[in-house]
């Protein structure tokens, strides 16, 4: 079967190039599914799970805490900060995230001159914290 | 003349302080390509997203509600200055130079009557700004006792930033930081922040044939939220390059040092060496001139 080059790109280092035949990938607007040939598109990604399918059984499952994909014919470009193998997330780690993502938000709403951005970004990064609890649980 | 046993310690000081130069040296060179190779390592991200905000940024930008991050206010009374230094010294005129070119342009600025403030990452920089200029300043951030830089702190200062742009609190950003050029050259230099500088970036989008992206969400969205990410993707470039710029600095400084040291112990060991032999002499004489008196 016809294979794409998956890149996964984090500030730090390049995590994972390789050639696969499909992604799953958790837009803003929705999962989305990446076949060969896709046409070129840019996406925001929100927090969640991409997953890697090859021969019909998915082969890898990586959780992203948002991030954007850079989607070409040939090739799809991940910008992530970090891309934690599923079955590495510990749900610890999430609560504490969401404890923190839950903290920030409730402090910005009694804080005086908050923006919308701030308070979308504030919530954007509880939803990401909670698809990561998600994640775990599933795993 | 000095005494020999004098001479004899002031050779082996050197020699002490010669090896420790010596293994400061060797130690710099080896955090120097530790630090070349993170930077090497960050290069395919920042590369991606230049890409990504070159199709972007060109249909957004010459819109009425642009985002700030990307247009700045559309004042310029206001300056705000990244200062970037090394968070140690001992390495040669690394910090001084980007200390004093920091100096030149807020004087410049000043005297064109804008206001300035400074926001010093570093804290050899930050010491020697302080000084002169520890009225502008509006914030520090040192990475000392840490012992890798991470993406985390440069976001940190980003949005920092970010946050000082919406309360209004300037109008220009931007970076001052030693560019690195060669493990021998680093060069003081000024990068521009907000605005964001994206004139290569228009070049690349009218040469490249699949410009054509389709965007989900919208253009703006996937804009407003990947600005922030690139300030700090550039911050995070420059506290590497200052980085491996230091400790290039800090291997030729030591380097210098341990020649030096050389040299002067080859000087002592030869004044250390006359000395010797004119004693003896001199007791010769001594000796030649009682017995023939006798």
């Amino acid at each position: 079967m016809a294979t794409f080059q998956l890149e996964f790109v984090s500030p730090e280092k390049l995590l994972l190039s390789r050639p696969v035949e499909m992604a799953l990938l958790p837009a803003a607007d929705g999962q989305m599914g990446v076949l060969p040939g896709h046409a070129p598109m840019i996406v925001a990604l929100s927090g969640g799970v991409i997953s890697v399918r090859e021969g019909g059984a998915e082969t890898e499952a990586l959780f992203v805490p948002g991030g954007f994909a850079e989607i070409t014919p040939t090739r799809v470009t991940v910008l992530a900060d970090e891309a934690t193998p599923v079955a590495q997330l510990s749900r610890a780690n999430a609560e504490t995230r969401i404890a923190e993502a839950e903290k920030a938000l409730a402090d910005l709403q009694t804080a005086e001159g908050t923006t919308p951005e701030r308070r979308e970004a504030a919530m954007a990064r509880l939803l990401s914290a909670r698809a990561m609890l998600a994640a775990a649980q599933a795993a | 003349m000095a005494s020999l046993k004098a001479l004899r310690m002031r050779i082996n000081s050197v020699k002490s302080t010669r090896k420790i130069t010596q293994a400061m040296k060797m130690v710099a060179a080896a955090k120097l390509r530790r630090a070349q190779m993170r930077a090497e390592a960050a290069r395919p991200y920042a590369e991606r997203m230049e890409r990504m905000l070159a199709s972007l940024g060109v249909a957004v930008a010459n819109q009425p509600d642009a985002p700030k991050l990307l247009v700045g206010t559309g004042g310029d009374a206001t300056h705000l200055l990244v200062v970037m230094s090394g968070d140690r010294g001992l390495a040669g005129a690394f910090n001084t130079n980007i200390g004093r070119f920091a100096r030149t342009r807020i004087r410049e600025l000043e005297g064109q009557g804008k206001t300035v403030k400074v926001l010093a990452v570093g804290r050899k920089g930050a010491t020697f700004l302080k000084r002169e200029f520890g009225s502008r300043f509006v914030g520090e951030v040192s990475f000392a006792g840490k012992k890798t830089v991470g993406f985390e702190d440069a976001a940190e200062v980003a949005a920092k930033i970010t946050a000082m742009l919406e309360d209004g609190e300037f109008d220009v950003c931007a970076l001052l930081y030693n560019r690195f050029r060669s493990v021998i050259s680093q060069i003081p230099s000024e990068q521009k922040l907000i605005p964001a500088a994206l004139p290569e970036a228009e070049a690349e989008v009218a040469a490249g044939p699949q410009a054509q992206y389709e965007y989900e969400p919208t253009e703006e969205e996937i804009l407003a939220a990947l600005l922030p990410q690139n300030l700090a993707v550039q911050i995070y470039r420059a506290v590497l390059e200052t980085n491996a710029g230091f400790y290039g600095s800090q291997m030729q400084a030591m380097d210098n040092a341990t020649r030096n040291a050389g040299e002067m112990i080859n000087k002592l060991t030869l004044n250390y060496n006359r000395t010797r032999q004119a004693n003896i002499t001199r007791e010769l004489i001594e000796i030649i001139s009682g017995a023939e008196a006798l």
